[in-house]
């Protein structure tokens, strides 16, 4: 147990998780409304739709490739959930259907089209953020829906406490999605043997055939399982936004990239874990929300956030740089 | 004894290259056998079919205890209990030591469990007794730690039949032994074993049968007790080789390199030598030795903790390849596909990389015509068979890539030419040829040095030869005044 | 291979595809049957004096910061900070163009104007610089350093402007944004110039032939003696200056400048290179490649225009063939591997 603590202590998530702690600890005493359950609730009330969408890209870096495409399929998802609750009385069952639905075949699509057109997947699938975004635009001649069925702007909510004034302390469906995605996630890396084959496809893609493991289904269960939570945050997105704006979503793709590789998922594939995820996006959420209590203009935000990143970025390299040496050390010599 | 698998009449096409022409062969329970051939006989191939992972060209039968099987994939291969260990290992490097050894239990879709894994890994170790930390990751493993955990995953598996690739090209001679230990001890078990390797004095201490393969065609399954080295080297080449040790130089040359107290710790240690000019210098040792570590330092890219780098005499200090390249120093690296060319890349760029700041023309651009005419020299001068200099260098045989490198190098001018590894991958009478060439840029007196863990290359190729052991150089051999063997011996010991 | 099997075919196309290279080839073959399509479709609509001129007017933009994303992705990198250097160059021109410029015209005038330019394209350099020493100093991947740096350069735009359009320069701007020299947009004739210079820089000097070779294999090019480093340093300082070159272009069509101007184009920089021909893993692709798939983007965009379809149907189209060619290229292949066996 010892050596394996130790062992944690070196990993990446240990470094990160240190920082984001003295974090924690400087914006608590430095500011007075950080450290509350309500400040709290907020963050992961605003986080919940990045967040969703890093647990599920996460899978596909674990597994060796890369979408730049989820934002479309989010918007496609709701834009479809919400068109047919305002027609039809479907329910929750019904939207979640149609949202989830139509997020996991888009990203099926994606699976099929990066297994079989063999050129690099980041490419794929800039290209069908293109095509999914254009058509949505198209279809939707980029007009927002703004009213929503009661019921779903309403959501669904539980009050589990209140403060010393009274006010209640509400557990949302953004927060529980939020939860919902990184559970999962964590049970398809860690608990299934799925996510096994996932990993050992992106740390070595040519021994994971040699195995028998299919290319084509693991990447089916990457990019679909990225639809299916692009699908799923779409919903909470929606309803906190209280409308549908087409072309809202696009563009946030790389915000999300960001947090995924803070938590030191590695491009190259093979690498990469949920609760690194979890800390990264903490970590960006903590940055951006300790700067507005500090009372730093918000103009500057962008500025401080771009430079925590590039700072981790490079010290990740540096790390990483004598494990991938090792890495090459025996191929060269093997070959 | 039973036979475990038969081929029958394999063949196989890579569009206009006929890798394998009709190949029978029987592997039997329990047998130790060894496939040997030349780089590029067939061999990788052979056992990729074997593994399912390519299907064998129509008419061709496979058949595992007399079962005939029709469409072998991978996933059905290992299930029939053939397991291979390939080249390159085909381990995660980003998962655990019982992960990879368990690597077959995760199959399928279902909840994953621990307990298992952690005891398949265990027990796989147990039975062939070695010991590894079964939390460590891959990626920090040594590579000899690493061919364990490859090893222990095969027997994992109720191995039938182990193929091993070139198990031993990167072992030292302990781990050798070890190895072959554990060879006897999978057939104990009654597991076969095939031996792919092209080193045939540790095949042939363990082999029961040997099957040559030469050019995708069979030469024949052997009795291993009948077989001796050379006979093999005739089988596998095709054809017997005179060779001649190189005549001693004659007048004395003034040195190109001398190097005195030569330390980088980890690597090499208290290295001393000099190459003269008109001289080949080979340094033979096993992977790992330093004989690569120590070129390297030669050519300015690993700098030296200690000692001198002495250049026609004068002390250098080598802060980059570039500057060895400036002191007349070229290093043809031994691993020719990832550092040595630019695959991809075509043969006229590959020629001209090293010298295209001295191609500049009006206006400080690279001047088309004064390339072509370097490009049409050296291969002309090598005798490069290509089609065009601007297909790519992956579409040469390995002997025209290797004669691609020599151009490049040979372009820049060079005083000493420090080749490692050169004839890796080259066929029989490539290499004849490469060796050639060497000995023409000897005798017009450029100095040479000539790394391989190949023992013949060096001895029959060197006016003197250093043996290397574990960063050492261990012993100095003159070919003209002693036996192969004392040699092979040297490095053995 | 495909030349290969193209040369040995008698007489017909051959030479000719010989001599521009099967990539550029299939574009031009691509480009002609959208010629021919949208002609039968649109007739003079599309093939008269205006629209050819208002393309004209359009492609620089994405044009020049195509070029910009090209020469990274020859090295076998990626730059996704080109958008918001293009931007802070833009912002930093247009301040200088309030504090320096005098109003009236006259010798300080114009050369007050140059300095402020300069100034601009120098800061471009230093974001280049910062960008390839992170990449090829610290070995840290492209795509994360130019992540960084894009939030970063943008957050210094944004911060400096609190988001808001600067507007009001100089008549210069007007003119190299609107004007024309007999006929021709000036800011064609500007992307004419420089993609024929980085034609050149790219297959006549020693740096464009050691892009390629760093872009297929950097640990083999490094082990040849060439200063690898420093090629990559020089690439990312190429594609910051060719990006604060678009942004002075930007900045001369819209007449303003912004932190947030011409942020769709970043995605579809890499999408025009790679269907120009430009290998997303480094070392193959050429400006003319490039050049002919951006007057197939444009071609798309303006037709589908005029047929009054969405200006969104048109990335739609523009992803699509991005993966048409691909999916072409793939389908080719296997009848390949097919004929083999028969």
């Amino acid at each position: 147990m010892r050596s394996g603590l130790r062992a944690f202590a070196r990993t990446h998530e240990a470094r990160l998780l240190a920082v984001t702690v003295l974090l924690f600890v400087f914006l608590s005493f430095a500011t007075r409304n950080f450290f509350s359950i309500q400040n709290g609730l907020d963050l992961l009330t605003s986080y919940a739709f990045p967040g969703m969408l890093a647990a599920g890209l996460v899978v596909v870096i674990v597994a060796g490739g890369l979408d730049i495409s989820f934002t479309a399929v989010a918007s496609i998802a709701q834009f479809l959930a919400v068109s047919a609750i305002g027609r039809y009385d479907l329910g929750w069952a019904g939207l979640c259907g149609i949202a989830i639905g139509s997020g996991l075949l888009l990203g099926l699509l994606n699976a099929i089209l990066v297994t079989w057109l063999r050129i690099a997947s980041i490419i794929v699938t800039i290209a069908m953020l293109n095509v999914y975004y254009g058509l949505l635009m198209f279809l939707s001649h980029g007009n927002s829906i703004n009213t929503l069925p009661g019921w779903y702007i309403d959501g669904l909510s539980w009050v589990i406490g209140a403060d010393a004034h009274g006010n209640p302390y509400i557990l949302n469906m953004q927060i529980l999605g939020l939860g919902l995605s990184f559970l999962l996630t964590w049970l398809l890396l860690n608990r299934t043997t799925t996510g096994r084959q996932l990993r050992a496809l992106g740390g070595n893609p040519e021994a994971a055939k040699r195995v028998g493991f299919s290319t084509l289904r693991l990447n089916m269960v990457a990019y679909g399982y990225m639809g299916f939570t692009a699908g799923l945050a779409s919903i909470v997105e929606a309803q906190v936004a209280g409308s549908v704006v087409p072309n809202m979503l696009v563009g946030r793709e790389l915000d999300v990239l960001a947090a995924v590789v803070l938590g030191g998922a590695s491009l190259l594939g093979g690498i990469g874990s949920v609760s690194g995820t979890f800390i990264g996006l903490a970590l960006l959420a903590m940055v951006h929300n300790g700067l507005i209590l500090l009372g730093v203009s918000s103009f500057w935000i962008d500025c401080v956030t771009g430079f925590v990143f590039l700072t981790a970025v490079a010290t990740i390299a540096w790390e990483r740089r004598r494990q991938r040496a090792a890495i090459r050390r025996t191929i060269v010599a093997a070959a | 004894m039973a036979r475990f698998l038969e081929l029958r009449n394999i063949s196989k096409r890579f569009g206009g290259v006929q890798a394998l022409k009709s190949v029978d062969l029987d592997i039997e329970a329990g047998e130790v056998h060894c496939l040997a051939g030349e780089n590029g006989c067939g061999k990788s191939t052979l056992i990729k079919i074997i593994a399912g992972v390519h299907p064998p060209d129509p008419g061709g039968t496979i058949l595992i205890d007399g079962e005939e099987q029709s469409g072998l994939t991978p996933a059905e291969s290992l299930r029939r209990g053939i397991q291979v260990i390939y080249q390159d290992l085909s381990l995660f490097p980003n998962m655990t030591v019982a992960e990879n050894i368990a690597i077959e239990h995760q199959r399928g879709v279902r909840l994953l469990r621990w307990g298992p894994v952690q005891r398949i890994a265990r027990s796989a170790m147990q039975q062939i007794g070695v010991s590894l930390d079964l939390d460590r990751h891959v990626s920090d493993l040594s590579i000899a730690e690493r061919q364990l955990v490859a090893i222990c995953r095969a027997s994992a598996n109720e191995a039938r039949l182990v193929i091993m690739d070139e198990p031993t090209a990167s072992l030292t001679r302990r781990e050798v032994d070890a190895l072959l230990h554990l060879t006897l001890e999978l057939k104990r078990r009654s597991v076969a074993v095939v031996f792919v390797s092209h080193r045939l004095d540790e095949v042939l201490e363990i082999a029961e049968r040997v099957t040559v393969l030469q050019n995708g065609e069979k030469r024949g399954t052997f009795d291993a007790r009948d077989m001796t080295s050379r006979r093999l080297g005739e089988l596998m080449t095709g054809r017997s080789f005179e060779h001649h040790v190189m005549d001693p130089l004659g007048a004395p040359t003034p040195p190109v390199l001398s190097v005195r107290g030569l330390s980088r710790s980890g690597d090499y240690e208290d290295i001393s030598l000099s190459v003269r000019e008109g001289e080949i210098l080979g340094i033979t040792g096993r992977l790992g030795s330093g004989r690569t570590e120590l070129a390297l330092s030669l050519f300015g890219m690993h700098r030296p903790d200690r000692g001198e780098i002495l250049v026609a005499g004068r002390p250098v200090t080598l802060h980059s390849n570039r500057e060895a390249i400036e002191h007349g120093i070229a290093y043809l690296s031994e691993d020719r596909l990832s550092l040595g060319l630019v695959m991809e890349q075509p043969i006229a760029a590959n020629v001209a990389v090293t010298v295209i700041d001295r191609l500049l023309g009006r206006l400080g651009l690279v001047a088309a015509d004064a390339r072509q005419d370097l490009v049409r020299h050296w291969i002309g001068e090598l005798g490069i068979k290509i089609g065009s200099p601007d297909d790519a260098v992956s579409t040469l045989s390995g002997g025209n890539q290797q004669r691609v490198g020599l151009a490049k190098w040979l372009a820049t001018g060079p005083k000493l030419l420090i080749l490692d590894s050169p004839t890796v991958g080259v066929d029989v009478g490539a290499k004849d040829g490469i060796y050639r060439i060497v000995r023409r840029l000897a005798e017009a007196g450029l100095a040479v040095i000539l790394i391989s863990d190949e023992i013949p290359e060096v001895f029959y190729n060197s006016h003197r030869v250093l043996v290397m052991r574990e960063g050492r150089i261990t012993g100095e051999f003159e070919p003209h005044r002693c036996e192969e063997a004392v040699l092979q011996e040297a490095v053995d010991a | 291979m495909s030349a290969v099997r193209g040369a040995s075919r008698p007489g017909g196309l051959a030479p000719v595809i010989r001599r521009i290279g099967v990539v550029n080839s299939r574009l031009t073959a691509l480009l002609l049957l959208l010629v021919l399509v949208f002609g039968v479709v649109l007739g003079n609509a599309l093939f008269n004096g205006a629209s050819i001129r208002s393309m004209a007017y359009q492609l620089p933009e994405l044009g020049i910061l195509s070029l910009a994303m090209m020469v990274p992705l020859l090295s076998g990198g990626l730059d996704l900070s080109i958008i918001s250097t293009a931007n802070l160059v833009a912002l930093t021109v247009a301040f200088l163009f309030h504090a320096l410029v005098p109003h009236q015209p006259g010798v300080l005038w114009i050369v007050m104007q140059l300095v402020a330019i300069l100034a601009g394209l120098a800061l471009a350099c230093v974001i280049g610089l910062v960008n390839g020493l992170i990449i090829a100093r610290l070995e840290v991947s492209p795509i994360l350093t130019t992540l960084g740096a894009m939030t970063l350069v943008k957050g210094i735009s944004i911060g400096l402007t609190h988001g808001n359009v600067v507007t009001g320069f100089p008549a210069t701007m007007v003119f190299i944004g609107n004007g024309a020299i007999a006929g021709v947009p000036l800011v064609m004739l500007i992307f004419i110039a420089v993609a024929a210079v980085m034609s050149v820089i790219l297959n006549h000097t020693s740096f464009g032939h050691l892009v390629t070779m760093v872009g297929s294999n950097e640990e083999a090019t490094r082990y040849s003696g060439v200063h690898t480093k420093r090629t990559l340093v020089k690439v990312y300082i190429a594609s910051s200056l060719l990006a604060g070159i678009g942004g002075l272009i930007m900045m001369a069509r819209f007449n303003s400048a912004n932190a947030a101007y011409g942020e769709s184009y970043l995605l579809i920089t890499i999408l025009a290179a790679v269907l120009g021909g430009i290998s997303p893993s480094g070392g193959f692709g050429k400006v003319t490649g490039l050049v002919i798939a951006l007057v197939i983007l444009q071609l798309i965009s303006t037709a589908f225009n005029l047929m009054n379809f969405s200006q969104f149907l048109t990335l739609t189209i523009w992803g699509g063939t991005l993966i048409a060619v691909a999916g072409l290229g793939r389908i080719r292949e296997r009848l390949r591997f097919l004929q083999r066996f028969n």
